[in-house]
Formats: C-alpha cells, sequence, structure tokens
C-alpha cells in the first residue's frame, strides 16, 4: 500500500476506524484535538457514531456504556482530561470491559502547557484511578508505529477484556510522518455473549457492574484480575533493541525519549562506544525479565524520561543495585537534544560508579544548575 | 467644520481591527497603510480629523482599549496623533 | 500642556495592566475585560476584587487584570469561586468563562453554584465555538453552523441544540441576577456595562447570585473579518439568544430602581 504523509492524531484516528471503531467519544484538548476532528468527519461519514461530549468525565461514561455493548469504542485526551478520566477507567476496568484511551501526553502537573511530556506514565502504568487494576500500555515512538500500536491496541482490549492505553505526548501527536495504514477491516456483526444487547445463551441475560458488595467476591474477582494480568506479562511484553548484542552500556527509554536516545546511541557507536539501547514497547507490562537478563554484567544503565524519573522507578527496581544506574530527564514540556543525552551517555561512562547513587538526585542538583531553582 | 476633540490611539494595542474606522459616526479614521505598528499592524488615525466629535464611540468599541477620547480645542496639528 | 477647555472623554482603564492582549484583532473579549475594568474602577473595587480565570481563550485573563487573580480547571471557576468568597465574603469574586468552560466542562459547578446562590458574579463569553482549541462546536453553535468538529454544520439530529444559557439560568430560585447582553456595536456595549454594573452592585449588596451572558464574536474561528463577525452575531446569534432580562429578583429591581 502507498505511504502518506499524515499526523500522529490524524493517524491514529483514522486507523481506529479502518480497525472497526464503531463509536468515539472525546472533548477538545490540545495537543490531540485533531484525532477528535478527524472522527468528527469520519465517523458520520461511514455511518457510525461519534459525540464530542460534555467534558471527559461525560466522554469515558460514554465509553464506559458503548464498551458495555461489547463493541470497539475509544476515547482520547490528553493528560488533564486523562485525570478526568480516571474514575471511570477504574469503572471500565471493574467491569471487564475492552476499550481504548489514547493520551497524548503534554507539560505538567496542573494546566501546564501544551508541550509535550511522558509525565503521565505513573499515572498510566501504576494506575491513575482507584483500587486494583491494571492498563495494558503502549508507547509508540513513530507515527507508523502508533499506527501498528492502535490496531493492537483494540486486539489485546478484545483479547483480555481490558482497557488499553496508546501512550504518546504531543510531539507524536502533531509530527507527521509517512505512513501506512492498514486496510479497511468489517466491524463486528456480533457482539460476545457477555455484553448487553448481545444474543445470550437461553434463559440468560447480561449483567455488567463493577460493585461487589460482598468483600469476599470482590476479593474473588481481584484474584481473577490478578491472574489474567499474571498471563498478560507473560505474553504480551513488547520492546525494542537495538546495539545491545555487544553492549556494556544500556540506556533505557521510551516513546519519543526513547527515539531521541537512539540517535545518541548511534552517535556514541560512531565513536567506539559500547552502548545499546532498550526500547519498551509495553510499558505495562514492562519488560523485566527482558530487563532483568540485560543489565547482569553490564557496566551501566541510563534511564532517559521526559519526567521526573517514573519509569526509572521501575527499571530501579529491577535493576536493583547490581549495576550502575544514571538518569537523565527534563520536565515541563521540556524535550531533550541528542547532544545532552551524548553527555548524559558521556557521564555514565566516565563518571562515579556507585552502584548505591542517588540516581534521581544527582540528576536534579544538575538541573538545578542548568535551569535555576525558579525562586 | 472645527473638530469638537480628537483620539490618540496606541500603537502598541492597536490591532487593526477597523472597528472604530467603520463606527465612527463621522468617518474620522482609517489605517494608516503608510506605516506598521511594532507587532505588524497598520494602526488606525485619524484621517479626517476636522470631523471628530469626541463622542467616544471609537473608544466604546474598542477591544483593546488602546483609544483616548479628548473633547475640546485639539493642540497644534503636530501633536494629533498621526 | 492641553488647553484648560479641554475634557478627557476617554482613557485606558486603569484596572488594566499595560501588556498587549494575545486576543485576535477584533475579539470582543477584549471589550468584556475593558467594561469589566471600567465597571470596577469607577466603583472603587479594583483593590477588593479576585478574578477566576477560565481555561480557553481567557486562559491568561489575569495578565490583563491588575488586581488579584485565580486559574481554574477547565470548567471548575464557579467552585473555585465559591471557596474563595465563602472564605472571603467581603472581596468582589467574578469569573470570566467562555462556552467550553461554562456551559459544556462545567455545567454542574455553574448550575450548583446558582442554585445554592453563591454571592459571585459570573461572566459568560457566548462566541458559538471553542475558541483556543481550533473553532469546535460548542453548546452554543447554531444549527447548521460549520465549526472543526461539525464540518458539514451543526446537524441538530446527531449532534443536539444549543443551549441558551442565561434561559436556563434564570429556572434557578437561587439566581438573582441572570441577563444577556451582547458586545457588537456601541448601543450594546454601552447596554452591557450598565449590566455588568448591576451585577457587581448585587454582589457588593449581598443580593445573591448574578450571571451576565455577553454574546460575543471570534472572528477568527468564524472566518470572518472583525466588522463582518459583528454583523453574523446581530443576524445570527440574536434571534436565538435574545437580549433581555431573564432573572431579576424584586431585591434586585429595587437596587436597580434606586441606583
Amino acid at each position: 500500500m502507498a505511504l502518506e504523509l499524515i499526523k500522529g492524531n490524524v493517524a491514529v484516528a483514522e486507523t481506529a476506524l479502518r480497525v472497526g471503531l464503531v463509536s468515539y467519544f472525546g472533548y477538545p484538548i490540545t495537543p490531540q484535538t485533531e484525532l477528535l476532528e478527524h472522527l468528527s468527519a469520519r465517523m458520520p461519514e461511514i455511518g457510525r457514531a461519534f459525540v464530542q461530549a460534555e467534558s471527559e468525565l461525560g466522554a469515558i461514561n460514554m465509553v464506559y456504556g458503548a464498551a458495555c455493548t461489547g463493541m470497539r469504542t475509544m476515547t482520547s485526551s490528553s493528560s488533564p482530561g486523562v485525570s478526568l478520566m480516571q474514575e471511570g477507567i477504574s469503572y471500565i476496568a471493574g467491569t471487564e470491559l475492552p476499550a481504548v484511551i489514547v493520551n497524548v501526553v503534554r507539560g505538567g502537573p496542573g494546566l501546564g502547557n501544551i508541550a509535550p511530556s511522558q509525565a503521565d506514565y505513573t499515572q498510566m502504568v501504576h494506575g491513575g484511578g482507584h483500587g486494583e487494576y491494571h492498563l495494558i500500555v503502549l508507547a509508540p515512538a513513530s507515527v507508523q508505529e502508533a499506527v501498528d500500536l492502535t490496531a493492537l491496541a483494540f486486539d489485546l482490549a478484545e483479547k483480555y477484556r481490558m482497557v488499553a492505553c496508546l501512550l504518546m505526548d504531543g510531539y507524536l501527536g502533531q509530527m507527521m510522518e509517512p505512513v501506512e495504514l492498514p486496510p479497511f477491516a468489517p466491524i463486528r456483526t456480533q457482539a460476545p455473549s457477555w455484553a448487553v444487547g448481545a444474543k445470550h445463551p437461553e434463559g440468560e441475560r447480561a449483567v455488567l457492574t463493577s460493585i461487589n458488595i460482598s468483600p469476599p467476591m470482590q476479593e474473588i474477582f481481584n484474584v481473577k484480575m490478578m491472574s489474567r494480568w499474571e498471563q498478560i506479562e507473560k505474553d504480551e511484553v513488547r520492546y525494542k533493541g537495538y546495539y545491545l548484542d555487544d553492549a556494556e552500556y544500556v540506556v533505557v527509554g521510551y516513546g519519543t525519549a526513547g527515539r531521541i536516545a537512539l540517535t545518541s546511541v548511534r552517535a556514541a557507536r560512531a565513536k567506539g562506544i559500547k552502548v545499546g539501547l532498550l526500547r519498551p514497547i509495553t510499558v505495562s507490562p514492562f519488560p523485566v525479565e527482558v530487563l532483568d537478563k540485560l543489565v547482569s554484567g553490564k557496566k551501566g544503565v541510563l534511564v532517559v524520561e521526559m519526567n521526573n524519573g517514573q519509569m526509572l522507578d521501575d527499571v530501579s527496581a529491577v535493576v536493583a543495585k547490581r549495576v550502575l544506574i544514571h538518569f537523565y530527564g527534563r520536565m515541563g514540556g521540556m524535550v531533550p537534544y541528542p547532544d545532552e543525552i551524548d553527555a548524559a551517555i558521556d557521564e555514565m561512562i566516565h563518571g562515579d560508579h556507585d552502584v548505591n547513587r542517588d540516581a534521581r538526585g544527582i540528576w536534579l542538583a544538575k538541573m538545578r544548575e542548568l535551569v535555576g531553582t525558579g525562586a | 467644520m472645527p473638530a469638537k476633540g480628537w483620539v490618540e490611539i496606541n500603537d502598541l494595542y492597536c490591532k487593526a481591527c477597523e472597528i472604530c474606522v467603520t463606527d465612527c459616526p463621522t468617518h474620522v479614521l482609517a489605517l494608516d497603510m503608510s506605516r506598521l505598528s511594532p507587532k505588524g499592524y497598520h494602526p488606525a488615525y485619524m484621517l479626517h480629523p476636522e470631523e471628530c466629535i469626541a463622542c467616544g464611540i471609537c473608544a466604546v468599541v474598542c477591544p483593546d482599549a488602546a483609544i483616548t477620547v479628548y473633547k475640546g480645542t485639539p493642540p497644534a496639528k503636530e501633536g494629533v496623533g498621526e | 500642556m492641553l488647553d484648560s477647555d479641554v475634557k478627557l472623554i476617554y482613557e485606558r482603564p486603569h484596572g488594566f495592566t499595560d501588556v498587549t492582549t494575545h486576543y485576535c484583532p477584533g475579539c470582543t473579549h477584549g471589550v468584556a475585560h475593558r467594561l469589566i475594568a471600567e465597571v470596577l474602577e469607577e466603583m472603587g473595587e479594583l483593590d477588593n476584587t479576585i478574578g477566576v480565570a477560565p481555561v480557553g481563550c481567557s486562559v491568561f485573563a489575569y495578565n490583563y487584570f491588575d488586581f488579584d487573580f485565580v486559574e481554574a480547571a477547565h470548567g471548575r471557576a464557579p467552585a473555585m469561586a465559591t471557596g474563595i468568597k465563602r472564605t472571603l465574603p467581603n472581596k468582589m469574586v467574578f469569573t470570566y468563562q467562555g462556552d467550553g468552560d461554562l456551559a459544556s466542562m462545567g455545567m454542574g459547578e455553574i448550575i450548583a453554584a446558582a442554585a445554592r446562590g453563591e454571592q459571585i458574579t459570573v461572566f459568560f463569553i457566548n462566541n458559538t465555538n471553542y475558541g483556543m482549541t481550533g473553532g469546535q462546536m460548542a453548546p452554543t453553535t447554531l444549527p447548521g453552523q460549520k465549526t472543526s468538529s461539525s464540518p458539514l454544520g451543526r446537524d441538530v439530529e446527531t449532534q443536539g441544540y444549543p443551549i441558551r444559557t442565561a434561559e436556563l439560568m434564570s429556572s434557578l430560585d437561587g439566581a438573582s441576577f441572570v441577563v444577556r447582553r451582547s458586545l457588537h456595536d456601541a448601543r450594546n456595549i454601552r447596554n452591557a456595562k450598565k449590566a455588568i454594573r448591576t451585577a457587581f452592585e448585587v454582589q457588593k449588596h449581598g443580593m445573591g447570585f448574578s450571571f451576565i451572558e455577553l454574546l460575543s464574536t471570534c472572528p477568527t474561528n468564524w472566518g470572518l473579518t472583525p466588522v463582518k463577525a459583528r454583523d453574523w452575531l446581530r443576524e445570527y446569534m440574536i434571534p436565538q439568544y435574545p437580549i433581555g432580562d431573564f432573572k431579576v429578583s424584586s431585591a434586585v429591581e429595587e437596587l436597580v430602581k434606586g441606583g
């Protein structure tokens, strides 16, 4: 198929409807509004449902309703809007429904700004809503990957009856790259039998609720969800490794940060430095085993993120002080240049090699020098 | 007709929206196409200062509070906002 | 030096900072801001006022008014204003909100604040679209009106009908003064200023919740010149959103008669 030059937000929107999206509910918020606008034109064009909700609260609850029908549904938002959706996400998770959420992360906290960021890692990966549940979180680093992962998100959500999140940032949402969009797939004509309004076995009906008024029953449910998550951790991890075979040092970064880090890794390789990149594609489930095996015998790990070190904590937990950890991050919508990461790699190789070093604290001290204390 | 007043339009605030130009009942104002404000707009100015009746409508409709209106004999020609 | 026979008819309000606003040329946000600043100055309340800014084009309203301000989350300004006014009842507290902020995201908050009769003043800027995010459909978008999320024109079958907010607010017993005015010409702007004055007097006298819907232009997202945008407002918006007084409590009536 021909390649099209297309904006990230629009590519995700178009992909969703090509893989059988039946309904979309959303609310405008920069930097993802193009996704909503594209679907506002396309969904009615092909006879599918589109509602610009009164708020993200409305939108996520519309998704909740649509998810109960078992048909493909999606919403998209950006950080402040996703915060509003957290209650709804918990409900959807607690009802075991498939749904796809796109978070195009921006600078925060609060109203923040509209610049790209990765500051919602903790919110999405460690559950921003209440209660015990997990989300499948997919992190693309290019528009093509965003397209591919959008299709995957729907498949995984349906396979496991879970919420899948496409974790992007303002860069990916706004950039235009040549992309191959998937062909049009048919909408499913039969909803799964657990769904409301679907065909049920004789004498049965569907009641979908997240209430478990009896604590023992709630616990049984939670054990079931945990077991399902265990299976997903075994089967659904995805990542990409670059130059890892003979690497002595490993950089870990996802999404845009991982993409920028790749430039630095290549530059380092050109200088003869044996460094590789691990780019998680599923940040949830996190590639724990892969990372665990990877770090043994390495001289150092550098985590690069556009936040205050959120994946850093997950990496540190796996590394468990076996190996030196460094951290480089930019916050508030700032995006690192490759030469900043070049310097961080250099620092890792030539700096202190204390496995007990406080990676975040040392980085923060440098940040104070770099940007000032804002006093 | 001798002017009943005059206006001063601040270049820093004027965005050349032309609402004052349109609403002035005696057609005093126009955009000054011969120059640009620091923001790149052609600011409004008194093309026909002698027609000003100091009604203040321009200031009432200005979205940027760019206009000061005076009633009385305008000062010597050099001082009028041109 | 000016001659002694010279009178200053109008100058930039002192409640304004010396900052060029980021609003588009011709945007009537500027007019609304100006009127609020003029009224507060005339009432001597500039030092006693706290404004609550919304999320929308006027998110940076606090850069233009020279008094204390807070920034609310999208739609939550009436709730924030409640928190402030209940704590500092002697301050003049107002919110300034657009279509998305007040009539969509914040519909719950504004209805509740009005129903509670909060002693605040609310300015609702109605320009039939979501300006800041690029011109999407709003609860106030007219049937058939094209926006970036109703590209074929608002289809009432699938996208519903617009909300007449002032009328809606007037149905609440807790509201004392609910009016709609317009900013599309000098006469209407002068009437709007009178209403703004009344609204702040209502608050000053502890007479309850005051709400002013101000019909406004959005030249950029409507795709019209600032001058033509006002014509569009007059021709299309006023039939849908009539100018008038929708709720004037008897106490407020007395106040208006007396002043």
